[in-house]
């Protein structure tokens, strides 16, 4: 019992401590050797920045930027991704059709097609929403379409000999079933959806934190350059957070989620 | 060819397919059932003219070695197969119309499959009370159901645990209680402790003897264990392979309920070996 209450905190407590460690060697290294702050400011520089960024309402409206088109970005994914999956899933001639288009797309590199978003879409907020869609729907899709495949038969069969309706195998089975295939696509698909909206803000526009990182960079400003890191570090967390919580809620029996609540439940 | 339906004893099959124990009332009837597969070119005849009727409150086992296609037949009598020919009528009532299923016979039916075959998302009150909640049954009253049905298959301090932190021996019972629970007339089971230890499978056979005589449920078991066979059949019904046609119709003749010492009896040797034998000759 002991030991398990300890490994039940050890990822809160040890990973925390590693941090901090780590911190501690680069702020003792790079004072000691002397690098140049341009090139690696130490920790402590770049928490200082972070305050002071922290307290413009510049850096949170940028903030909010990202965050809006990650929003809207990854829900599209989500509703476009579940559409689709579904669709594929269900009728065979269509997935044989498309699928290997949607594969096709997929593995390219379509981060490559960013630039022909910014012209098509604007240097607004369109643009980014588009990039951070695409990036998110495939995981997604795929997952979803994989989910609707893989419904146990002995499950089917369940339901078969006790007469269920369309309506009754798809909310007792079906939605169930498929549900963490999409969980586990939004994980991959959330992380996508921020990546897609940072490099677009890199390329076009003059708001969102990619600008932002942009800017401190044009600026010469290493320690702002790695405060905006951060903050873009916990918007990703909080993201990535959401999904996991919203998994902890929605599939309390899976195996992803039971195992990692710990030996006693 | 479809034969026309007959509920009257019908020797289609080569040894004694009008064999009938009891005078009683008819629950459940083969009626020349043939079952085909084509995959790609190659035909396979899995079941040929199948005819036997079995009566209320009966339990019959049906064996054979395995790809005997005594699976195929119970997925014919339970609406998850059509067959190629033939029929089968539930209290005198055809199952299939043409590769339909008759929805209100299905109704009459339990089935319970070599796995459990649980919802995992559901816990065990959830699990068995599935049928009742598909019929419409307010919450209250499935899960009172459900909670009787648990005491009822030996499983009352487990109403909220969830099928992955039950063993195997527990999975099936709540797949039993589930089959139990919309009260049918007919439990037809596909080597439902097949995947059990000899101990926990043992436990399980009195188990069902208990719950088919409380309940007076017909029972159809089919198994590869021959000592299992005899433990639970009134009768014991060995399918031959390739065709699947009845082999042989043996009639147990112990009464139920039976207890463990019964298989130590030279009566039960004799039976197993006389079906040992067949099944090997």
């Amino acid at each position: 019992m002991r030991n398990s209450t300890l490994q039940k905190y050890l990822s809160w407590i040890g990973a925390p401590a590693v941090i901090v460690l780590l911190c501690l060697i680069w702020e003792v290294s790079v004072r000691v050797m002397e690098v140049s702050t341009l090139i690696l400011p130490p920790p402590s520089m770049i928490g200082n920045r972070l305050i002071e960024l922290v307290q413009e309402s510049d850096t949170w409206n940028h903030t909010m930027t990202t965050v809006t088109e990650v929003v809207i970005g990854f829900t599209l994914a989500v509703l476009l991704g579940v559409f689709f999956g579904v669709l594929l899933g269900k009728i065979v001639w269509l997935e044989l059709t498309l699928r290997p288009v949607f594969v096709l797309l997929y593995i390219i590199p379509n981060i490559a097609f960013v630039p022909l978003f910014v012209i098509w879409f604007g240097f607004g907020m369109g643009s980014k929403i588009v990039i951070a869609t695409v990036l998110a729907f495939f995981p997604i899709m795929l997952n979803v379409l994989l989910g609707v495949k893989s419904v146990d038969p002995g499950h089917r069969d369940v339901m078969s000999s006790l007469n269920a309706t369309k309506a009754q195998r798809f909310s007792n089975l079906e939605v169930r079933s498929v549900m963490p295939y999409l969980l586990a696509g939004m994980e991959t698909g959330v992380v996508l959806a921020v990546i897609g909206a940072i490099v677009g803000e890199y390329l076009g526009g003059n708001e969102g934190l990619g600008y932002l990182i942009v800017r401190t960079l044009n600026q010469m400003d290493a320690p702002g350059l790695f405060a905006v890191i951060v903050i873009l570090s916990v918007v990703g967390l909080i993201f990535y957070g959401m999904v996991f919580l919203l998994k902890r809620f929605l599939i309390p029996w899976h195996e992803s989620v039971y195992a990692s609540r710990g030996v006693s439940v | 060819m479809t034969q026309p339906s007959q509920a009257s004893a019908n020797p289609g099959s080569s040894v004694a397919g009008d064999f009938r124990p009891s005078p009683s009332r008819v629950k459940i009837s083969i009626d020349g059932v043939s079952k085909t597969f084509q995959v790609k070119k190659q035909r396979t005849e899995a079941l040929k003219d199948i005819n036997l009727q079995i009566a209320e409150g009966e339990t019959v086992s049906l064996i054979g070695r395995s790809g005997c296609g005594k699976s195929t037949l119970l997925r014919v009598m339970a609406g998850l197969l059509p067959p190629s020919s033939g029929n089968i009528l539930v209290n005198g009532s055809p199952l299939w119309r043409r590769s339909q299923v008759d929805t209100s016979v299905i109704e009459q039916l339990g089935v319970v499959f070599q796995e459990a075959n649980l919802f995992p998302w559901f816990d065990v009150t959830d699990n068995i009370a599935l049928p009742l909640k598909l019929r419409g049954v307010n919450k209250t009253e499935r899960r009172k159901r459900a909670r009787e049905l648990a005491d009822l298959v030996g499983l009352g301090g487990f109403f909220n645990s969830y099928p992955r932190e039950l063993s195997g021996g527990m999975r099936q019972r709540v797949a039993i209680a589930r089959a139990l629970s919309r009260g049918p007339e007919l439990l037809l089971m596909d080597e439902p402790f097949g995947a059990l230890d000899a101990m926990t499978r043992e436990k399980m056979n009195l188990e069902l003897q208990r719950i088919s005589l409380a309940t007076q449920v017909t029972v159809v078991f089919v198994t590869h264990d021959i000592s299992e066979a005899v433990f639970l059949g009134d009768r014991v019904i060995q399918l031959s392979p390739r065709p699947g046609r009845i082999e042989e119709i043996t009639d147990v003749g112990i009464a139920r309920p039976r207890s463990v010492d019964v298989q130590t009896t030279p009566a039960f040797g004799e039976r197993i070996r006389k079906l040992r034998d067949a099944l090997e000759g």
